[in-house]
């Protein structure tokens, strides 16, 4: 497709949407789906004929996540920018009755809350206002533009020098700085180059990637074809969790729109640019997040990590220099270009660019997932956005960074979030998952369900991880069978050193952190445990 | 080559050995189908067993060493039949926090299985997963694929005498 071809279809989309008198939302990604929200859509398009609507004065569309996920199943009306949470199928007529006046009060969600109203939407700017099954939505959000800008506008050295500008870092946890990464794989020698996508989300309790792909597929796309171009690659894969068959299929979905469009395929937009993507499943494996072991896992391997270097950016899949970015990070591309590097760079903290978007869930009022600047505080991400610990109940801990992140106490919740600070308090940005913890749960049993989760999911291949979370999580046993001496304290610590500084890959070096920040910070409840008093 | 390798023939006549031998020609009957095929014989028969392994090992010539490698690395994949119906409770950091060991004992006191096994009679399995990306609503429970969110043990065992068509 020519860019003058992709802006009369956004012309055309944007005009017969406004044509429309209402348009009424029904979230169906994956949680509201899961509380019928097909059943809901259905009894909806009933109501709107049933009452004399028809497609020119009111149409029903299934979006992307509206992010307020356990108030689910959400709609939202508009133009009149109308939420409803908790809606039943029997909620449909009065839900269409109230097109014309005021909201029907008892499911209204106040959209000024904090919740809407604190966060910046960024990657998430479409989910929940377009249809991922449509191009046509994504076009009309100036989707695909920032990809045809940089086709005919852009040097591939422009777009990695725009992408260094933004400052924006890796989303997938380390916080590796993008523009840097594609400059060294442009620079490689080899060819074909690939480009992978990584949408494993391996960490238990974030759900980030997944609503992106199910709310708004092109946007990945399009950031996997841009990057492709601007470090000159040809082949694409996006690996996903098994786990997410709706995320598949929206993407199997998209790839064949956008092939059908020519924005995806042999000559792109009419120039000479060739670039394929194809999909592969996941298998249940956390450690296939890890780059080294994702693409083993492409290869058609065991997904177990080798030691870097070489990089995957000078020695990949199947040997070629190869791009991994997380899917987030994929996602933050198109506005960048749309927008500049320096707009990006504008957002955020000294040193992390831009926003994050966190999965919120635990112990919290509003769970769900929400997208806000770096630098905000964690106090007002729990308790202004995410309204607080329920059943007053007080919060205790913070955890950031699932199985290789930490738990941050109450002490420190006015910190801002950015990949340095949260480092410094013995946690990690991770991925975005974010759970709240309150009173009821003991620390000591939350570091031996992570060292469970890290001892099951060690790929075996070095020792000191494959050994050391053995060791770990029996120690940790102990605690939490009050059978445990002060000489187990400080094996525990020893080990902690030992399988941090001498494992192979991330899953080892930091499959530590959830014990070391417990210990750091609620160390009297380790000691209370012990099997005699002062643990002799 | 080992002798195994050269007999390139599905174990038996059954038609669903065609989705297989598609999926690896799909990606040129090479080692990268390897995991893409693994998950398309466990769509149509289950759960993974020899000679099936041995069938892809052929077709896709690597040694059948590393085709039950992969297949037994994979959390996903199963070589145990499973039950008629299937029970996932979520064990991810979220559905942990918010109780999903009170739901594994409740479905071990009603029905006398642990994660990973199936009742004697067959009739149903439980499982663990580590989330499905449902947080939000936890603690999740996945009944013959319908995700229930907010579960409870009381609306666990109810559903699950349902699908179990015992009354009450
Ligand atoms: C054990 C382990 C698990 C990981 N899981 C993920 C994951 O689920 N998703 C992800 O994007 N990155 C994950 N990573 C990070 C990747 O190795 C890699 O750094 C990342 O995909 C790079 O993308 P980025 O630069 O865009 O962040 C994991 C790393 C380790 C060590
Ligand atoms: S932790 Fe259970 S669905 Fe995510």
């Amino acid at each position: 497709m020519l860019a003058e071809e992709l802006k009369n279809i956004a012309v055309h989309e944007r005009e017969a949407k406004a044509a429309v008198g209402a348009c009424v939302n029904v979230c169906g990604a994956a949680g509201c789906q899961s509380l019928q929200s097909d059943a809901l859509a259905k009894a909806l398009v009933e109501a709107a004929a049933a009452q004399g609507y028809g497609p020119e004065s009111c149409v029903v569309r299934k979006v992307g996540c509206l992010g307020l996920c356990g108030a689910g199943p959400l709609v939202s009306v508009e133009p009149a920018g109308i939420i409803y949470q908790r809606v039943q199928p029997s909620d449909a007529p009065d839900i269409v009755n109230a097109l014309q006046g005021p909201p029907v009060k008892r499911i209204n969600l106040d959209s000024k809350l904090p919740f809407f109203a604190r966060q910046q939407r960024i990657v998430l700017e479409n989910s929940g206002r377009i249809d991922p099954e449509r191009l046509e939505d994504y076009i009309a959000a100036d989707g695909y533009l920032a990809l045809t800008t940089v086709l005919s506008e852009m040097t591939p050295s422009d777009v990695i020098a725009e992408i260094e500008k933004s400052g924006l870092r890796g989303r997938g946890g380390a916080g590796y700085p993008t523009g840097l990464k594609w400059g060294t794989v442009a620079k490689a020698i080899g060819s074909p180059k690939m480009v992978v996508c990584n949408a494993d989300e391996g960490d238990p309790g974030a759900f980030m990637d997944r609503a992106v792909l199910e709310s708004d597929p092109h946007r990945v796309l399009e950031g996997m074809a841009i990057a492709a171009y601007a470090v000159g690659a040809s082949e694409g894969y996006i690996y996903v969790r098994a786990e997410y068959p709706l995320a598949v299929a929206r993407l199997k979905t998209a790839i064949r729109l956008a092939e059908r469009q020519e924005l995806l395929g042999n000559g792109i937009c009419g120039t000479q640019f060739n670039f394929r993507i194809a999909i592969r499943l996941g298998a249940g494996a956390f450690v296939c997040g890890e780059e080294t072991a994702l693409m083993a896992s492409i290869e058609g391997k065991r997904g177990t990590p080798r030691p870097r270097p070489p990089y995957p950016a000078e020695s990949g899949l199947w040997g070629h220099p190869t791009l991994i970015n997380n899917v987030e990070t994929f996602a933050n591309i198109a506005p960048i270009i749309r927008r500049g590097g320096a707009w990006f760079a504008g957002i955020g903290t000294e040193r992390s660019k831009g926003t994050k978007v966190f999965a919120l869930a635990g112990r919290i009022t509003n769970t769900g997932l929400i997208e806000v600047p770096m630098g905000i505080t964690l106090r007002d991400i729990v308790f202004e956005i995410g309204g607080g610990v329920p059943e007053g109940r007080h919060l205790k801990a913070v955890q950031t960074g699932g199985p290789s992140g930490g738990c941050i106490p109450e002490s420190f919740l006015d910190t801002p979030v950015d990949y340095e600070t949260l480092t410094k308090l013995g946690s990690i940005m991770g991925s975005g998952g974010m759970i709240v913890m309150d009173e009821t749960s003991s620390m000591v049993d939350v570091a031996r369900y992570f060292m469970e989760f890290c001892m099951t999911e060690s790929c075996g291949k070095c020792i000191p991880c494959r050994a050391g979370t053995a060791q770990m999580y029996n120690l940790l046993g102990r605690f939490v069978d009050r059978t445990a001496t002060r000489a187990d304290l400080a094996q525990l610590e020893q080990l902690c050193d030992l399988v941090r500084n001498t494992s192979l890959c991330g899953l080892g070096q930091s499959a530590p952190n959830p014990v070391s920040s417990t210990l750091r910070y609620f160390r009297p409840e380790y000691e209370a445990t012990f099997a005699t008093e002062g643990g002799e | 080559m080992f002798a195994y390798l050269q007999k390139c023939e599905p174990p038996s006549n059954d038609k669903r050995w065609k989705i297989i031998a598609a999926t690896m020609r799909k990606l040129g009957n090479e080692r990268q189908a390897l995991i893409e095929a693994l998950h398309s014989y466990q769509q149509a028969f289950g759960y993974l067993d020899k000679p099936g392994l041995t069938y892809i090992a052929a077709s896709l010539k690597i040694p059948l060493s590393q085709v039950y490698g992969a297949a037994t690395f994979y959390n996903h994949f199963t070589m145990k039949p499973q039950g008629e119906h299937a029970c996932v409770v979520c064990t991810g950091t979220a559905c942990y926090i918010k109780g999903a060991a009170d739901l594994l004992k409740s479905i071990f006191n009603a029905e006398g299985v642990k994660p990973g096994e199936t009742t004697p009679d067959g009739r149903l399995s439980i499982l663990t997963a580590r989330c499905f990306g449902a947080c939000g609503l936890a603690p999740v429970v996945v009944v013959d694929g319908d995700v229930v969110g907010r579960i409870t043990t009381d609306v666990l065992e109810q559903r699950l005498r349902k699908v179990l068509g015992h009354a009450g």
